[in-house]
């Protein structure tokens, strides 16, 4: 079957913006992502009424979806999607919107992913978060995401002789860049002791392979270029991008996503090759999901992946820069922004202004975005190779 | 291996008996179908008429040919243990409160991949398991994953016992211990391993055979307890109402007879006084001070066992009145379910077939004798479920009336009497 993606032609994607995160907010959900928009719309220099298209992501905006936030917002819109897909929402709203912008049926497309975050409510989202959550997972323990990553982990770890080190060394690096990106929650230098010396959380992850719900939001704005240079905005072309959804339902457990079954398209699609890639961005609530994003997207091998990472430093000024803003390990998870975090950060580097560590000469970036543990696995997979504009 | 539970020490007066919590008991519809076959002590889940797929979590049309004709089928829970975890951390007050708790993800050879509590005596992963479901103290099915073999005191591993309501070390009111099945249903709890076993005693001028020898169990207590009397079951809740951990009431007054064999409601009054108003006179002295101790430690208030009758189901028009009062008490034993689900204690009813004992006398076998359905009591309250139907009588009418209740009702009328 020949189901050739075509490709997106003169659509870019611009204006990376973050709304700087807090561990606890009295604010609603529509205020993160107000401010998100509010910023896309100052620092693109584009008028509210040229805005034309809107694709939402969060979990706390209920009882609103994107809908209300129209009126919330007082935007008039032809174009308008809500993506409930938690940590592959960037990738997906990525895709919508590039595709929605490339036919003419919007022309400027803003891209908004946030959460507000009371101390109450990661738990109240658990609990309610899917009917099979609700049903099979969540009155087991009650450990949300922990439990289930613990599976995965524990099962990665024997199944391919990952050691904690392995992962902390991921961990390690990702606060290593963090403590240059300046809306990074975590601020202090981490140890790899202190990694393998934290309190256990579920065995075998430790507090620092969880990463910390928060408040914030992220943005993002895709048009077509003479629009952006019009705009005087520097910006990335896309070059291929993939999605998949309950990939390999058959697995007893999920030691893959549904990148294995997409990434060869997506470099095909790209016309380069995973080692032509300056930077990534991958999805890493757990570090075990980093580990299995950097097999299935083709870095290295299915089970290969603890030497690669024994063999790779992942800070921003070393081999294989990865997750230079932080990641969320250590920026924090403001929930559905969380699936913008990683793409915002390669949107950055690949157009040449990072808020913190920087990449040299990134000219090609892949971002990953992995999301909905459903019940004992994720289900969206997604990815997105973007190079900087000429 | 499960290491041996230790008597409790005595309860310190001083500290504030802790306030019950749940585990999350919010289920989608299609998911109580797997409580309710819990609530029978079996392990069900769907299958698909059409291609047979066996799927979990519950779900509103088969995963693979999107058939909706979807029958729930028991399963015999063999599977092997994929991957294991120990939580140090949970969302919830229930389980933080019993930290640390031990999860499996088990694919069971009928196919599905479940998340279950993990027995502590399961080898690590991989390795072979069975999972059964419980209700728990949500009163919700729970999947539980014990070892493939039965292994040392696996009775007492703390999170089964969280489960269960093991007689071990708990102390038992039997409400009415003279009868055939009161007096082996002490012995049996004290067997199992009951603190204290208060029994019960109306009619103190009857002496049945036997009732003597229970006095002399260093265990039992007598406790005078007559179930018409509601002064009499206030000054013994007063009493001893504080420390009950499980309540099985086991008071019955059955007589024979349906409408037409005799005359006036004296004798249908007197089966209501017992095992209707007398089952709602317990309740409303015994049951507060039970609520307030669901999560009263190791040796918590868990568990009311009722003594109802497979008649409670459908009349059975021989024993035509009885059935009625049995049937009145059913419905009484639903309300109070309800009551106590907030503090996690299980409400057991059982079901019994007929007992062999002079009210059954003229019935034909096969009848369940008091021995065996005191075993099964023990064994319910050991067990996960909450509705139990002893013996082969109670099994088939059952069966008849989840089949078709209708044609269990014709049956009945036209029974030997």
């Amino acid at each position: 079957m020949n189901n050739r993606r075509s490709a997106y032609d003169d659509v870019v994607v611009t204006t990376p913006v973050t709304v700087p995160y807090v561990r606890y907010s009295i604010r609603g959900a529509h205020w993160f992502l107000a401010g998100a928009l509010a910023e896309v719309l100052r620092r693109s220099g584009l008028g509210k009424d040229a805005l034309d298209g809107l694709c939402v992501s969060s979990f706390t905006l209920t009882p609103d979806t994107a809908v209300g936030l129209t009126q919330h917002l007082g935007l008039t819109l032809r174009w308008l999607d809500h993506i409930p897909m938690g940590g592959a929402c960037g990738i997906v709203a990525l895709r919508r919107a590039a595709r929605a912008v490339q036919s003419g049926d919007a022309t400027a497309v803003a891209c908004i992913a946030g959460d507000t975050n009371h101390p109450d409510s990661f738990r109240q989202n658990l609990g309610t978060f899917s009917q099979f959550a609700r049903d099979a997972s969540y009155p087991y323990g009650s450990g949300g995401p922990n439990a289930s990553f613990a599976f995965l982990t524990s099962y990665y770890m024997r199944t391919y002789g990952a050691k904690a080190e392995d992962f902390g060394k991921l961990c390690v690096a990702q606060r290593s860049n963090a403590l240059k990106f300046p809306y990074a929650l975590m601020k202090k230098p981490l140890s790899l002791d202190e990694y393998l010396t934290a309190r256990p959380i579920a065995d075998p992850l430790r507090l620092y392979d969880c990463v910390m719900p928060c408040a914030g939001a992220e943005a993002f704005l895709v048009l077509r270029r003479e629009e952006a240079e019009k705009l005087g905005l520097s910006y990335a072309r896309i070059l291929a991008t993939i999605e998949r959804h309950n990939a390999y339902p058959d697995d007893p457990i999920q030691y893959r996503g549904g990148w294995a079954l997409d990434s060869d398209e997506m470099y095909a699609q790209a016309e380069i090759g995973p080692t032509d890639i300056d930077v990534v961005a991958a999805y890493d609530d757990y570090p075990v999901i980093n580990v299995m994003q950097i097999e299935d997207l083709g870095f290295c091998k299915k089970g290969e992946g603890p030497d690669f990472v024994r063999r790779h430093s992942f800070t921003a000024d070393g081999s294989f820069p990865f997750n230079t803003s932080g990641g969320q390990l250590s920026v924090g998870q403001a929930g559905a922004a969380g699936g913008f975090l990683g793409l915002v950060e390669i949107i950055r580097q690949v157009t040449g202004q990072p808020l913190g560590a920087v990449v040299a000469e990134a000219r090609l970036g892949l971002a990953s975005g992995f999301g909905m543990i459903n019940y004992d696995r994720g289900l969206c997979s997604g990815a997105a190779i973007l190079a900087a504009g000429q | 291996m499960t290491r041996p539970l230790v008597r409790p020490p005595r309860k310190n007066p001083i500290l504030r008996t802790r306030v019950p919590t749940l585990p999350p008991g919010g289920r989608s519809r299609v998911a109580l179908g797997l409580t309710a076959a819990a609530a029978r002590g079996r392990l069900e889940l769907q299958v698909c008429r059409d291609c047979r797929t066996v799927q979990y979590p519950p779900r509103e049309a088969c995963r693979v040919c999107l058939s909706q004709r979807l029958d729930w089928r028991q399963q015999d829970g063999a599977g092997e243990l994929v991957s294991d975890t120990t939580l140090h951390h949970s969302n919830e007050l229930f389980y933080r409160e019993r930290m640390p708790w031990r999860l499996g993800m088990i694919k069971l050879d009928c196919g599905p991949v479940i998340v279950a509590h993990l027995h502590g005596d399961c080898a690590p992963a991989p390795s072979r398991v069975r999972v059964r479901a419980h209700i728990d103290r949500a009163g919700q099915a729970a999947l539980l994953a014990i070892p493939e073999k039965d292994t040392p005191n696996m009775a007492d591993d703390r999170q089964l016992r969280e489960m269960t309501c093991d007689p071990k070390f708990r102390k038992v009111l039997v409400t009415d211990a003279k009868t055939a099945l009161g007096q082996t249903l002490v012995e049996a709890v004290v067997a199992a391993g009951a603190d204290l076993v208060w029994a019960g005693y109306a009619e103190h001028w009857k002496k049945p055979p036997g009732f003597e020898r229970l006095s002399k169990l260093p265990q039992v207590s007598l406790v005078p307890l007559d179930l018409t009397d509601s002064r009499a079951v206030k000054d013994l809740a007063g009493e001893i109402g504080g420390r009950v951990d499980i309540l099985i009431n086991t008071a019955d007054h059955h007589r024979n007879f349906g409408i037409a064999a005799r005359d006036g409601i004296e004798v249908a009054r007197a089966e209501m006084d017992t095992n209707y108003f007398g089952l709602l006179r317990l309740a409303q002295e015994f049951a507060p001070a039970m609520r307030v101790r669901g999560a009263d430690g190791q040796s918590s208030a868990v568990a009311w066992v009722n003594l109802l009758s497979v008649f409670a189901l459908s009349n059975f028009p021989p024993h035509g009145t009885y059935s009625a009062s049995k049937a009145a008490a059913l419905s009484l034993a639903q309300c109070l379910r309800a009551e106590f689900a907030p503090a996690g204690v299980r409400v057991i009813n059982v079901f019994p077939s007929p007992i062999d004992d002079e009210w059954n006398q003229a019935l034909p076998p096969p009848k369940i004798a008091p021995v065996r359905l005191a075993a099964d009591i023990v064994e319910a309250l050991r067990g996960g479920a909450e509705d139990v139907f002893p013996g082969d009588i109670a099994q088939d009418w059952l069966s008849r009336w989840r089949d078709n209740p209708k044609a269990l009702e014709r049956e009945l009328a036209v029974m030997p009497r």
